[in-house]
């Protein structure tokens, strides 16, 4: 999945140099459809993942003898191979890729913006060999190195989330060194270190603030994008294994039986891209909002 | 200009040994082996049984030989064997490579010659019904999994025209359309996401281009708006999507691993996950080499036309 990470790194590095943060407002989320449609997606798939279990009181795992059932007031989504209920499978996989999004992009998020940070405040040699090890990861496709990590790590949900982390790391990096190389030549930078600021009070009080709006943008971004490549690693079997569903792994079991249940294969997947187009209109939003000279892109 | 190629030339060099570093580490030092996967139904293989298979693969020789080994038949074109089945790696990627690269052209070509138009005709209506319908297909786009278009694609296929693709693989050389009808599935699963970024970036760009003085200039001598839109304003946006088609292309042929598995097309990505599966090293590295070093060089080659495209970048 590069595309975003080349889209999402340019406009996220645009949106760094002089702070120049929007606010949100109601005026502006108003004329904003596509972020509020994002925002509801979102939100209702967070309540979907909590609350779901508590309304629809299925457990996701019991069998029975009605298999391949079609879609019916007791199963709404129809049951599975081995009669289990598909909507209680698909609700517990709102909780999976929510899970593994979050944990993936917080992965990311602290190996790279560690990595950022160190680079761009400490620039010169340190920025170099930071800079070229990132590159190497980045210079090999993302799907080919987390099949690689998930598949030789062992296929489990937690090694997924770490080959996810691993592989978009090095856009956080990135982007947060670029930020932190403009704002570091900025004037109250400049400012803050004749007065004899610390160098942990420049990050601090100077440093992170300015980060926030990029790498905003980026974390929704990328949840979208770590959703896909759970789902992915799911699907060629190296994500989240059977018996427990997500969304990846119960299209994989699906595929036998798609012309005799055809539900089975719409449901998971008309989940995956609802979630992954929530957060994708939550991301556009927020770009308008957080940064009004990026609003075309 | 010569030397800046040169310059970026060399500096491939330390990217593809950190690279291969990295891929031979990974293959080594996480769990389990060929010899393990070979032996694992059988509860009786003695440990001298399976030291014995390790030796005559190589994998007792000291880790720093391997990667040595390793790196010289890259260098000298005796890339191996694959522990499995003994065939050798050039003979199997000989055979994957055309089936991968068949797809990722396809499916690019599928994605530019619908994706500019559709990115066109959405900036020259902004902020109409038919700018936000584009956005949101757009977004639509990349929100779609393409295993899940694909496997879409097939359930339709099969109850509607009661039509599957065949499993087994024709070469376009043998029965150029029954090649096609093969792939026709695989590639448009493939183009959906790319078709959505290239239709982005090109209104993008468009809606750029089409605020600069140059534009209204052409506009008020009364140039028509069919020319301001083509011969002024879509010539200058489409350097940079030219080169997100480029950087999209190298990292394609990884990315249609997915669509290979599903349709049983034996490709690259196909292989790779068939070599971790069986902890298959040689396949496992060669493969993830190769297309780790075509992603390398497809950017490196688009950074430099780059140049070449937009007269205005000078390299420094």
């Amino acid at each position: 999945m590069s595309a975003p990470q080349a889209v999402g790194l340019q406009q996220a590095a645009r949106s760094a140099a002089p702070p120049r943060r929007g606010r949100f407002t109601a005026a502006r989320l108003r004329r904003n459809p596509i972020g509020i449609a994002g925002l509801v997606i979102v939100l209702g798939t967070v309540l979907v993942a909590l609350g779901g279990p508590l309304l629809w009181r299925v457990n996701y795992a019991d069998q029975a003898w009605h298999r391949l059932l079609a879609p019916s007031l007791a199963h709404p989504m129809g049951t599975d191979e081995l009669g289990r209920d598909e909507l209680a499978r698909v609700i517990h996989g709102a909780s999976v890729s929510l899970q593994v999004g979050i944990i993936a992009v917080l992965i990311a998020f602290a190996l790279g913006s560690t990595i950022g940070v160190l680079a761009g405040f400490y620039r010169g040699r340190t920025d170099a060999v930071l800079m070229r090890i990132l590159d190497i990861i980045f210079a090999v496709p993302g799907l080919v190195l987390a099949i690689m990590i998930a598949g030789l790590l062992g296929p489990t949900r937690t090694n997924a989330m770490i080959a996810i982390g691993i592989i978009y790391a090095p856009a956080f990096g990135r982007v947060v060194r670029g930020s932190a190389l403009s704002i570091m030549g900025l004037p109250h930078v400049e400012a803050a270190r004749s007065i004899g600021a610390s160098d942990l009070r420049i990050v601090a009080r100077h440093l992170i603030p300015n980060l926030i709006a990029p790498v905003i943008i980026l974390v929704t971004v990328y949840l979208s994008t770590a959703i896909l490549t759970e789902a992915a690693l799911s699907f060629l079997g190296l994500g989240t294994q059977p018996p427990e569903p997500s969304w990846g792994n119960m299209l994989n079991t699906a595929r036998s039986y798609m012309e005799l249940a055809p539900w089975l294969v719409i449901y998971p997947g008309l989940a995956i891209m609802i979630v992954v187009l929530g957060f994708n209109f939550l991301g556009d939003g927020m770009r308008d909002i957080l940064d009004p000279r990026l609003r075309e892109v | 200009m010569l030397r800046y190629v040169t310059g970026r030339l060399l500096l491939v060099i330390p990217t593809l040994l950190g690279m291969s570093v990295l891929i031979f580490a990974m293959v080594r030092l996480l769990p389990g082996d060929v010899v393990d996967a070979m032996f694992s139904g059988d509860v009786g293989a003695t440990a001298a049984a399976k030291q014995a298979v390790r030796s005559s693969l190589g994998l007792t020789d000291p880790v720093p030989l391997q990667y040595v080994k390793m790196v010289g038949g890259v260098v000298t074109g005796h890339l191996g064997k694959s522990f499995t089945t003994g065939e050798p790696i050039a003979a199997v990627m000989g055979r994957a490579l055309p089936i991968t690269s068949e797809l990722a052209i396809l499916a690019v070509l599928l994605a530019t010659v619908v994706g500019v138009p559709l990115g066109v005709l959405s900036a020259v209506r902004p902020n109409t019904g038919t700018d936000l319908a584009s956005r949101v297909c757009g977004l639509l786009g990349l929100s779609v999994p393409n295993f899940w278009f694909a496997t879409l694609a097939l359930l339709v296929s099969s109850l509607v025209f009661h039509w599957v693709p065949p499993v087994t693989w024709i070469p376009p050389s043998r029965d150029l359309a029954g090649n096609l009808s093969q792939v026709a599935i695989p590639v448009v699963a493939i183009s959906v996401y790319l078709l959505a970024v290239i239709m982005r970036m090109t209104r993008a760009t468009m809606l750029e281009v089409l605020g600069q003085d140059y534009v209204r200039t052409a506009r008020a001598k009364g140039a028509s708006s069919r020319a301001v839109v083509f011969r002024h304003a879509l010539r200058n946006s489409l350097i940079p999507v030219v080169t997100v088609i480029g950087f999209q292309v190298g990292g394609l042929m990884g990315g249609a691993t997915v669509v290979e598995v599903i349709f049983g097309l034996p490709g690259m990505g196909y292989t790779l996950v068939q070599g971790i599966y069986a902890r298959d090293y040689p396949v496992i590295e060669m493969t993830a080499l190769f297309l780790a070093g075509v992603f390398v060089f497809v950017n490196l080659l688009v950074d430099l036309l780059y140049g070449v495209i937009d007269p205005r970048i000078e390299h420094a």
